[in-house]
């Protein structure tokens, strides 16, 4: 199919516009990654994956100015976990605010030596990922990204490593792209949290080696105004793990990719979302799982609360490759839609090619159930009070995807905070 | 299929004799493939405008009628072909068609159905279709009181004879070809042609106003029940020539109607296109079933010929209670485009697809539907079953929507997909859009392969393989088979069996 010339024009406009990191051992994939995006150009609303989102935000040369959101009200994320904390200030390693990275053993992208273990992973999921859906925006990332953080863990870390995006200029454009290598056998835990920046463009890119347990999760906060657009590449070796999960309260726009892909027999991929928005939010989770071996298994669980004209988006796939027999898939988005304004629009896809599979999705929305509502109210639970237990026990799903017990207990609470909030 | 005896099994006590040797019988054959020998008249091959005027000239249709193919033949020639379905096919060389052909025997229109040829006549009763009006469908002789069936048989290009049409006319209703319609009706036909569809609506649709040559037309008037099943039944026999139906339904208010359509083509090895537009039009408290056969032939093992089926239905129910039931059956072609559709305007309407599609060999479909919920407490209900066996792909694309004002709409959705073998393919793409908060929409879709514990169930029963698995899938497909009438019903029932031939073992 011809692309539009237009999309590829904007590919060029958009990439002279940057001042792109040249050189290093990161150089090449940069390189390939400014002549992938060159050819499959930025993504325009007519493009079959953006059909309910609107990229035009996203692909502009600069960012729609966001006031930053002042969230002193509220008790810092994961505060209660010991964790090594890492701040980003708009894109910008903050040491002042972070613990030691080399400690942690973690390395950081601006600063990463000439010659690096990370050549080999840089670029290389993402450009995967672009098959047979094209993700500009993750292209683009691999090509600009002036930050981020290099994670090789071969035994298990002793505390989860915490990444934390604060935004402090209206009108910040963060690039950043994270590169975490799990070699067999080994686990680690990412925290996630905060907006980051007015504008907020992420790549993660994970290598699952056999045998390895990564778990993700990732707390896109309550601010308003920010746009993101955020992807995850993983691929899984034999008998590995992936779990990831997400939480997003509010935000004018966010987009989140997962491009996942089980290459080993018997591995795991779990992943969830829980979404709360209210007003002129926009939130698109777009998911790609492809199962490429023997009794792997993978969930996707997605959830959204929407009031006040809030858009939610799910589209999801599974695609079973020839071959991958006795693969268990299982899929389901569900909206919760508090007034008449609110929409949810979805796409939940399968695609298999082989036999022997056990696949299934599930798509619902709907209101509160008026039933459950009266039941609580006759026991003498106040109206707001009911609605929120209810919502809550709506996203229980995707939370008790969360295997640490501690880290899913905070996100019950911060929820719980959260909603009495929206309440008002 | 994890079964070590490949032996042939005896017939044992307790087994149907009858049930294996029909389904014996009907193995690995497309027993629609034959062809008659039979005259006929080409329209010069390639597609222009002469030859959009020669098909109107040829129905003797008014001005209007030709001015309108001629806006759509403009219009279609700046659209490009749609490529975002899971098909993959050459490029179709529009030029390296025939767009009409007739039988040279109708030339002269016969009057009634006594001067059709013969030869015409014993094709469609070879098909099991008599244009006899004492006759029944074939299928129903054991029911208690014989039920009639009107048809409307289309033979290439043109319709070769309509029965009951008297009986029906003393009821009000209207059956008889489009080319009839739009000069003895041209006042109902002008109101509704393209109001449903309208001609810019896509690639294929568009092709179909400038180019249809015939098809049925139906109207039944006010709070009319239609007496009879009404039939059309497509048959294309010529060579290297495409057809291109239009059938327009129109069901005034509180009127019924169920229609019900057939369609099977020789075996040839090169590759006919057919792209038929559908509408129907139901206004308050009407009801329209229509439920379709589709035998096409599909190709040989290899994917060699067979047909390219690119259909657009769709029915509009216009008035507040009103309702559509498509139910499909999908067997045949080698390309199945096709996306039955309720539009469901008014308050209270209600819009229920049913569908099986079978794709075997190197048969691809992608089929589905679409329920665009637009009037206050409209419910929908979709039910399709999707069964790929051999090399073939499948998928199920559908669409649900929930405008705005849609207020306490309802829609169910479940679609099931079966793969036998590992070489086949099945897809679901459903889009599922809600735009408002009273309303409630579920989808459910699963995959899985024939059940191993069910088939050893059926082989310890001495069933051999290929009936077992004919049988578990005939239980798969129940609840659409169900839906259907019944004179359908007992011809989806053994086609499900032959399309299946030579997919296991």
């Amino acid at each position: 199919m011809a692309v539009a010339q237009a999309k590829l024009d904007a590919a060029v406009a958009r990439l002279a516009g940057l001042d792109l990191p040249q050189g290093g051992w990161s150089g090449g994939a940069r390189a390939d990654a400014v002549a992938r995006l060159q050819a499959m150009g930025l993504p325009a609303k007519r493009d079959e994956y953006w059909r309910y989102t609107d990229p035009t935000t996203l692909t502009a040369a600069t960012p729609v100015a966001a006031a930053p959101f002042d969230a002193s009200d509220e008790a810092q994320l994961f505060d209660a976990i010991d964790r090594v904390r890492l701040v980003f200030v708009d894109g910008v390693f903050d040491p002042a605010q972070s613990d030691d990275p080399v400690a942690a053993g973690v390395e950081l992208l601006s600063q990463a030596a000439d010659i690096h273990w990370a050549q080999g992973l840089y670029g290389t999921l993402e450009a995967r990922g672009q098959n047979p859906v094209a993700r500009p925006l993750a292209a683009l990332n691999t090509a600009a990204a002036t930050e981020g953080v290099l994670i090789r863990v071969t035994g298990q870390v002793a505390k989860p490593i915490h990444l934390v995006y604060l935004q402090e200029s209206d009108t910040s454009d963060a690039i950043l792209h994270h590169c975490v290598k799990l070699e067999e056998g080994a686990e680690l835990t990412l925290l996630e949290s905060g907006p980051g920046a007015a504008r907020f463009n992420q790549v993660l890119e994970v290598e699952v080696a056999d045998g390895a347990r990564f778990h993700h999760i990732r707390i896109q906060g309550r601010d308003h105004d920010r746009r993101l657009a955020t992807h995850i590449f993983a691929r899984l070796g034999a008998e590995s793990l992936f779990k990831s999960f997400t939480l997003t309260a509010n935000g004018v726009m966010t987009r989140n990719e997962a491009v996942l892909e089980l290459t080993g027999d018997d591995a795991m991929a779990h992943i969830a979302g829980a979404a709360l928005g209210n007003g002129d939010y926009h939130h698109d989770d777009t998911v790609f799982i492809t199962h490429a071996a023997e009794r792997c298994e993978s969930r996707q669980v997605f959830k959204n609360v929407l009031r006040n004209g809030a858009v939610g988006v799910f589209q999801g796939k599974i695609l079973v490759k020839p071959g991958a027999q006795k693969t268990d898939g299982y899929q389901i988005s569900q909206c919760l839609l508090l007034d008449e304004a609110a929409q949810f629009l979805a796409k939940p896809e399968l695609e298999i090619y082989a036999d022997d599979v056990k696949c299934s999705h599930g798509s619902t929305s709907g209101a509160i159930d008026d039933t459950a509502l009266y039941y609580l109210r006759s026991r003498g639970v106040p109206l707001r009070q009911a609605q929120s237990l209810l919502v809550l026990a709506f996203l229980a799903e995707a939370i008790d995807e969360i295997e640490d017990e501690g880290i899913a207990g905070e996100i019950r609470l911060r929820l719980e905070a959260w909603l009495s909030r929206q309440d008002g | 299929m994890g079964l070590e005896t490949e032996d042939q099994i005896e017939v044992r006590d307790g087994v149907d004799r009858e049930t294996i040797e029909t389904v014996q019988a009907m193995a690995g054959k497309y027993k629609h493939g034959w062809e008659t020998e039979i005259e006929t008249e080409y329209a010069p091959k390639g597609l222009n405008e002469d030859i959009v005027r020669l098909i109107s000239e040829k129905n003797g249709e008014p001005q209007w009628m030709l001015d309108w193919r001629l806006a759509a033949f403009a219009r279609w020639q700046k659209m490009e072909e749609p490529r975002w379905a899971m098909l993959n096919y050459p490029e179709i060389d529009y030029q390296d068609q025939y767009y009409y052909a007739k039988p040279k025997s109708m030339d002269a229109k016969p009057k009634s159905l006594d001067e059709v040829d013969p030869k015409l006549l014993a094709t469609y009763e070879k098909l099991g279709i008599p244009l006899k009006e004492q006759m029944l469908l074939a299928g129903v002789e054991g029911s208690d009181e014989p039920r009639k069936v009107a048809v409307d048989a289309v033979f290439d290009s043109v319709s070769v004879g309509t029965t009951f049409k008297e009986e029906l006319r003393k009821a009000g209703v209207i059956f008889c070809s489009i080319s009839e319609a739009i000069r003895e009706y041209p006042d109902l036909v002008q109101k509704y042609l393209g109001s449903v569809v309208p001609q810019s609506d896509n690639f294929f649709a568009t092709l179909n106003c400038a180019v249809f040559s015939d098809g049925s037309f139906v109207y039944i008037p006010e709070g009319t029940r239609c007496p009879m099943e009404l039939s059309t039944y497509f048959r294309i026999n010529a060579e290297n020539t495409g057809q291109f139906e239009r059938t327009l339904i129109v069901a005034e208010k509180g009127s019924y109607v169920s229609y019900l359509e057939g369609c099977t083509a020789p075996k040839r090895d090169t590759h006919q296109l057919h792209a038929a537009v559908v509408e129907i039009v139901i206004l308050d408290d009407a009801e329209v079933k229509y439920s379709t056969v589709q035998n096409w032939y599909p190709g040989d093992e290899d994917g060699k010929g067979g047909i390219y089926n690119f259909v657009t239905k769709r029915a509009d129910c216009r008035g507040a209670r009103s309702k559509v039931m498509w139910t499909q059956v999908e067997t045949g072609s080698a390309i199945t485009w096709k996306y039955p559709s309720c539009i469901l305007r008014g308050e209270e309407s209600q819009g229920e697809f049913y569908s099986i599609a079978i794709a075997n060999n190197a048969q691809q479909a992608d089929t589905g539907t679409k329920m665009v919920h637009l009037g206050k407490n409209t419910k929908s209900r979709i039910v399709s079953k999707g069964i790929s066996a051999g090399r073939a792909q499948n998928t199920y694309r559908g669409l649900v929507t929930m405008h705005p004002k849609a207020l306490n709409s309802r829609n169910y959705t479940q679609c099931d997909s079966l793969l036998i073998g590992d070489k086949c393919g099945a897809h679901t793409v459903p889009y599922i859009e809600v735009k408002n908060n009273s309303s409630r929409v579920e989808h459910e879709a699963t995959t899985s392969k024939v059940d191993d514990d069910q088939l050893f169930y059926c082989r310890s029963r001495g069933m051999d393989e290929e009936e077992a698995v004919a049988l578990v899938v005939n239980g798969f497909c129940k609840e659409v088979l169900q839906a259907l009438p019944m004179e359908f019903a007992m011809e989806a029932q053994s086609l499900v069996a032959i399309s299946l031939e030579g997919s296991v073992g």
